[in-house]
């Protein structure tokens, strides 16, 4: 198995739900607590495992804002792993998921060094390591109910932006999804091999046409109504 | 990248340290199977001592950097994969090494007997592979080019014995030794040898590199600028990786650096016989503030490719 996520750039709305999510999760999970350091202040700082920047791509009047959340990619070649001298960070076989044993962390931060991809950070007031862990916790589960065995970010994306499965299933929701609309990793030329991919914004065009196709008459119906009440 | 203070002066010291004492078992080496001299016991006594501590400061600061230090003795359990598990490694073998080496010296009345020179020729193997070792922690790390290059590790292992051999000569000179190496010659070699290495590591790191803001978010057929970095106060990454320094005052420092750490010792040596020979030690102390601001520009300089997401255009 190859589990990770497929962020859909083209939907994601920038909201930082999945980064709240994840950090309600997790700081209660088996890495937590992800603390912060005066959380009420001017200039509050703490461990997030998962973070949104917003990018505006090409010049006006052709620009668009994407939003792109980023957290641990669980890289096929994930140096974070090579360089720990602990042995703390690891990366499982069955499921290539990168984790930390938070107990054998000795907050050197090198991994953190090592990724480029800014997927670690230093717990402020326990000095180990934090990275997301794809909701290990909650995908093997077996007392929640099936559909809810998710990680919490793809759990709680309004807008369907985040998929979660197995990339080495062909037949799988991220595989085809990866396959349809030319998902790619970032910054391959490092060579990491990130699991995580991501999908590009589709042509407006094309956009409208997909949502054009599933509307059915009563929501056209529906939409005329409203079109009617607000005008 | 955020320079530590604490991992500068590891480097430095124990890169000084480690070098001054692969100076002493060559000198000790070549006395016994190439000279046919005698091992001087004083400068063997000065030279560990000063050696050993230099290398224990440096190894006790650089605990200091680490945010859990009560696991750091975990730190020796990755010796197969990880170049930092390595360095510690090494570096704790040297001790027992060297140590064996000086007893059986004491032992065989200061002759360099075939276990000793066995031991010696350990110890120095040892020693160069700690400083090779900490070179590739930094050599290994492909997000930040500046670092991830092939000039990093020969000049980790150039200035440890440059500096070695300067205090090597600096104690020579206080005890009037009559060394079976020139290190005065020798250092005016090794210093200059420093400073070229150091100007091809600046015109290394002056080339373009591979990734972009492009190649970061995917977005390679358009401009990419950010617009919000979704945070209002400092994270860990802008903290660790955000360092900025005005490029005019980073082509002033380097040039500071170079001159502390290479040129002036080198001028001094070569015109030695001008002065009085106590200048050595400040000049051998200039030295190693030269090698500290040097230390600090590797990593002033270092951009790590985290830095595309926050809206750097170009590593």
């Amino acid at each position: 198995m190859k589990l990770g996520l497929v962020i859909d750039l083209d939907t994601c709305v920038g909201c930082h739900a999945c980064a709240t999510a994840c950090k309600q999760w997790n700081t209660s999970g088996t890495i937590g607590p992800l603390s912060d350091e005066k959380p009420y202040d001017e200039d509050p700082i703490g461990s997030w495992l998962n973070r949104i920047r917003s990018y505006e791509v090409d010049d006006a009047p052709n620009s668009k804002t994407v939003h792109m959340p980023m957290s641990c990619m669980h890289c096929e070649n994930a140096d974070c792993v090579t360089v720990c001298p602990t042995g703390a960070s690891y990366k499982r076989e069955e499921d290539g998921i990168v984790l930390i044993d938070q107990d054998k962390c000795m907050g050197c931060n090198l991994c953190a060094w090592a990724c480029p991809y800014g997927a670690r950070e230093l717990d402020p007031d326990q000095g180990v390591m934090k990275k997301c862990t794809l909701c290990v916790d909650r995908i093997y589960d077996d007392q929640l109910p099936e559909e809810e065995r998710q990680p919490a970010c793809v759990l709680t994306c309004p807008t369907n932006s985040r998929v979660f499965g197995d990339f080495d299933d062909p037949n799988s929701t991220v595989s085809k999804l990866v396959v349809e609309r030319a998902g790619k990793g970032l910054m391959p030329e490092l060579g990491y091999e990130p699991t995580n991919q991501y999908l590009p914004p589709r042509q407006p065009r094309e956009s409208e046409k997909s949502i054009g196709e599933s509307v059915s008459l009563a929501e056209k119906m529906k939409r005329l109504a409203n079109r009617v009440i607000f005008r | 990248m955020k320079p530590a203070f604490s991992v500068l002066f590891f480097t430095v010291c124990a890169g000084a340290g480690s070098g001054l004492l692969v100076w002493l078992l060559l000198e000790h080496l070549w006395l016994n199977w190439v000279a046919d001299g005698q091992v001087n016991i004083k400068v063997t006594l000065i030279c560990s001592v000063l050696g050993l501590s230099m290398l224990t400061l440096g190894l006790l600061s650089s605990t200091l950097h680490l945010a859990n230090p009560k696991n750091a003795w975990r730190a020796f359990s990755r010796f197969r994969t990880s170049w930092l598990s390595r360095e510690g490694v090494f570096a704790v073998l040297f001790y027992p090494v060297f140590f064996l080496y000086l007893m059986f010296l004491y032992k065989a009345d200061w002759a360099v007997n075939l276990t000793a020179t066995v031991l010696g020729v350990a110890a120095v193997l040892i020693s160069i592979a700690t400083v090779y070792c900490t070179g590739m922690i930094y050599a290994s790390l492909k997000p930040i080019r500046q670092w991830h290059n092939s000039v990093t590790v020969p000049s980790y292992l150039i200035l440890s014995l440059m500096s070695g051999a300067v205090l090597m000569h600096a104690v020579a000179m206080i005890q009037e030794y009559e060394s079976v190496f020139n290190y005065s010659l020798i250092s005016i070699v090794a210093l200059s040898f420093g400073l070229v290495v150091k100007f091809i590591y600046f015109r290394v790191i002056g080339m373009p590199g591979t990734s972009s803001i492009n190649s970061a978010t995917g977005f390679s057929q358009a401009r990419v600028r950010l617009m919000d970095a979704g945070h209002t106060s400092d994270t860990f990454l802008t903290n660790e990786f955000g360092f900025d320094v005005a490029t005019i005052r980073l082509l002033r420092l380097r040039w500071l650096a170079c001159g502390l750490a290479f040129l002036l010792p080198a001028l001094f040596l070569y015109f030695s016989d001008v002065f009085s020979m106590y200048w050595i030690w400040p000049m051998a102390l200039t030295m190693l503030i030269g090698l500290l601001l040097e230390r600090w520009l590797f990593f002033a300089e270092a951009r790590h490719v985290v830095r595309l997401y926050h809206g750097d255009q170009t590593n």
